[in-house]
């Protein structure tokens, strides 16, 4: 049958991510993206644990275990020890969750960035720690319940903005910059092969839904980021070479069609919905008013 | 050599069965042989097979590879019963 | 010795440690300045600019991110090195015990400076002492030559296949890091000979894709990992082999793993790392020359510790001081704590514990002299020296 992406696996059957799971999804189609030809790092996160418990190994590529916040340190010292041994052609791929990367990692994420390595930088974003249990990250968007937003008598849900790294990526002049989501494979691995194209730093935030954490069925991981996209809660954009570009879904929903399906925002009242409606909205025109911005120059 | 924390057996040694409560279960006769389930399935789960042997809508499917479960890999998430277009799999309890 | 490709220079203990990285052809250098170990990285960047060493540059962003990084390079399969010094090296802490749970040869050389607060950068081994849990090699350099000549050693030692643990030199702040003296720099033929080619036998590679790192239970090989890592360190037949290759072929000089000064009918000695031992050394020759019978047992080698080397220097002592140039809150000194664990059951010589220099107060003769004199009450306990005197 014609395949939309590669056919070639390079994630192994077996691996224990959850059903349904967001991010053996992301990792699954960034590999096939790269190729053989690649070197993976994982900081503490839950693609330190899905691999299994030793001696299982989840990846037909070499994968590197680092502690918590050295993913961008890591990749810039395998690329330059790769390097020097001239395996240019190797692909260097930090692959992080959202709390290694906003949170504990984004110092060395923004100085390997800034230093300009050969390497591309994955973020696969399910909005909280998840692997410890589902608390609150910098990724976490405004609304959701975690464990230390607990919404409880006092409506202590998370009531800061999620912290938008792929834009501080585009102004600190990352050359490529771009976000994903799982729903559309195809628009991933066109970015995937978009960054394999460009010898610099490159970073991609791949939305991936977290069936236990987002708290809703397993089998809506793929619906649940295509209706992310749909109604413009998750922005899909590229920024080449400082140029941005927005992706306009056809058709587009309100919010509430994305956040009704998932229990962790099971607690907002129709107020709260439309405040979420009117962020969205405004943030979107921004967008929008950026990419017109870039068109013109 | 010392004992170095090198994880070197593929996962695939792992069976994942038990994780299941529902089964995915393709209708080969409804199934147009489109790979939607193949691409979205977390686990691998799902393999491309020769489509000979297998019965399919119509005459012009029969030489299209089919997508076949992998039971012992199936958690059962249900991603592909829910995305595919033609209503080809249907999740049924195991026992 | 001087062999015929070798030069004496004048130069700082950090010029010293560049010039053993540069010797050592390390292919990958990543470390973040800090106060007093600045002029190492400075003087390797001057060093890869102008082509006199073949080596990658990362100008990190942190400590953290410098052994993180040399992690990665060494997985890759090159020889890389970093240093850092006091809160540096803190702030890389989780990363020493990642480096040496992955079994990576990394050299890293430290500059002993205090801990604040209050902020102070003068010398004091508190932050190497804070990082013999972490299974490095550790050595303290008493001059600049030992300086250089540990980088060499070191990467002999940790690149043993039977060894494999990462290794950390130290030099004292200012004392050793910028104060000049002749150094030989050591042949570079003779050098590459002594090491070889780095070839870590478990590096990335494709061909054999694995985890490195992975996730271990309690029922699988965790506690055999660790037991593995106390083995291979106490492998004490790679360390002294590769001394005595060393102090052969490359340049003589590397004392052991202790170093014992005037200690064949001594009474009295005290137990040092680092460069006050030099003073302590005057110290003794002044004494004997009033007839007392002093000795000096420096540590070069601290992890692994010289435990039996020391109970056979001491044995027929009549008092022994436990020098300590570091802070350990809590009970007795570190290096004391190690000293009577190896004495335990072996010997009844009384020891005791001074704590001297912190901060980077200067240990003086007339320190080491109110120590040998206070050995003689030969009690125990411990003394901290030269303080609260106004």
């Amino acid at each position: 049958m014609p395949l939309t992406i590669p056919r070639e696996e390079l994630m192994e059957k077996g691996h224990t991510a959850c059903a349904g799971c967001g991010a053996a999804l992301a990792m699954r189609y960034v590999l096939k993206g790269l190729g053989p030809k690649t070197v993976v790092t994982v900081p503490a996160s839950c693609w330190a644990v899905i691999p299994g418990e030793y001696p299982s190994a989840a990846l037909d590529v070499p994968l590197v275990y680092t502690t918590f916040a050295s993913t961008g340190a890591t990749i810039s010292g395998i690329r330059e020890g790769l390097d020097i041994q001239g395996k240019e052609d190797y692909n260097v791929v930090g692959f992080a969750g959202d709390g290694g990367t906003a949170d504990i990692g984004l110092q060395s994420l923004s100085a390997a960035m800034e230093r300009g390595h050969n390497v591309l930088y994955v973020m696969y974003d399910n909005e909280a720690y998840m692997n410890t249990g589902i608390q609150r990250s910098g990724s976490t968007p405004y609304g959701a319940w975690t464990t230390t937003t607990p919404v409880g008598s006092r409506r202590k849900y998370k009531r800061e903005e999620k912290k938008n790294v792929a834009e501080m990526m585009i102004s600190q002049g990352v050359p490529y910059v771009a976000t994903a989501t799982i729903a559309y494979p195809e628009d991933l691995e066109r970015k995937i092969s978009v960054a394999k194209s460009i010898r610099g730093p490159k970073y991609i935030q791949i939305l991936s839904p977290c069936p236990p954490g987002w708290y809703y069925n397993s089998s809506d991981t793929v619906r649940i980021s295509r209706l992310a996209v749909e109604t413009k809660f998750f922005p899909l954009f590229e920024s080449i070479q400082g140029k941005f570009k927005l992706f306009k879904p056809a058709k587009i929903l309100p919010v509430k069609d994305y956040l009704s399906i998932q229990g962790r925002f099971s607690h907002l009242t129709e107020e709260e919905i439309d405040e979420i409606q009117k962020a969205v909205d405004r943030r979107w025109e921004s967008l929008l008013q950026r990419e017109k911005q870039d068109a013109i120059q | 050599m010392p004992l170095i924390p090198l994880a070197y057996v593929p996962s695939s040694s792992n069976v994942m069965s038990s994780w299941r409560t529902s089964r995915p279960v393709i209708d080969y006769d409804k199934c147009t042989r489109c790979g939607i389930c193949w691409k979205y399935c977390p686990d691998v789960a799902i393999d491309l097979a020769p489509g000979e042997g297998y019965s399919a809508p119509n005459q012009r499917f029969k030489s299209l590879e089919v997508p076949v479960i992998d039971y012992d890999h199936c958690k059962g998430c249900g991603i592909c019963s829910t995305e595919c277009p033609f209503s080809a799999i249907e999740m049924v309890r195991e026992e | 010795m001087q062999s015929a490709n070798s030069t004496m220079k004048i130069m700082t203990g950090n010029e010293a440690v560049a010039e053993g990285v540069r010797l050592a052809k390390v292919g990958l250098v990543s470390a973040y300045p800090i106060t007093p170990q600045t002029v190492i990285v400075e003087r390797i960047a001057e060093m890869i600019s102008n082509g006199e060493l073949n080596s990658r540059y990362i100008e990190v962003e942190s400590e953290h991110s410098a052994m993180s990084s040399v992690i990665g390079g060494e997985l890759s399969g090159v020889r890389s090195f970093t240093a850092s010094s006091s809160h540096g090296i803190l702030y890389m802490h989780e990363a020493l015990h990642w480096a040496a749970g992955m079994r990576l040869p990394i050299v890293m050389s430290v500059v002993n400076r205090a801990i604040g607060p209050p902020w102070n950068i003068w010398s004091e081994q508190t932050d190497t002492f804070n990082q013999r849990d972490t299974g490095w090699l550790q050595v303290y350099c008493e001059s600049n030559q030992e300086a250089l000549d540990s980088i060499i050693l070191g990467y002999k030692i940790a690149e043993n296949r039977n060894m494999l643990l990462p290794f950390m030199n130290m030099l004292d702040a200012f004392t050793l890091s910028h104060t000049s003296e002749p150094v030989e720099i050591r042949d570079e033929n003779l050098v590459s000979e002594f090491l070889g080619e780095f070839n870590l036998e478990a590096r990335i590679d494709l061909k054999n894709p694995m985890g490195y790192g992975s996730l271990v239970s309690p029922d699988g090989p965790f506690m055999e990992m660790k037991k593995d890592i106390r083995d291979s360190m106490y492998n004490l037949k790679v360390i002294k082999e590769a001394i005595n290759e060393f102090n052969e072929k490359v340049g003589g000089g590397i004392p052991g793993l202790i170093e014992k000064f005037m200690m064949e009918d001594a009474d009295y000695a005290l137990i040092t790392t680092g460069a006050i031992s030099s003073t302590a050394k005057y110290t003794v020759r002044k004494l004997r020359r009033m007839g007392i019978k002093a000795g000096l047992i420096r540590l070069y080698f601290y992890r692994p510790f010289p435990g039996d080397e020391i109970i056979e220097a001491i044995s027929d002592l009549k008092g022994v001081g436990v020098v300590e140039r570091n802070s350990s809150f809590g009970y007795m000194g570190a290096t004391y704590q190690d000293v009577v664990s190896a004495a335990y059951g072996r010997l009844s010589v009384p020891i005791k514990n001074y704590v001297v220099g912190l901060g980077g107060r200067d240990v003086r003769v007339k320190d080491f002299e109110f120590m040998f004199q206070d050995l003689k009450n030969a009690d125990t306990g411990m003394r901290w020296v030269n303080v609260g005197v106004k």
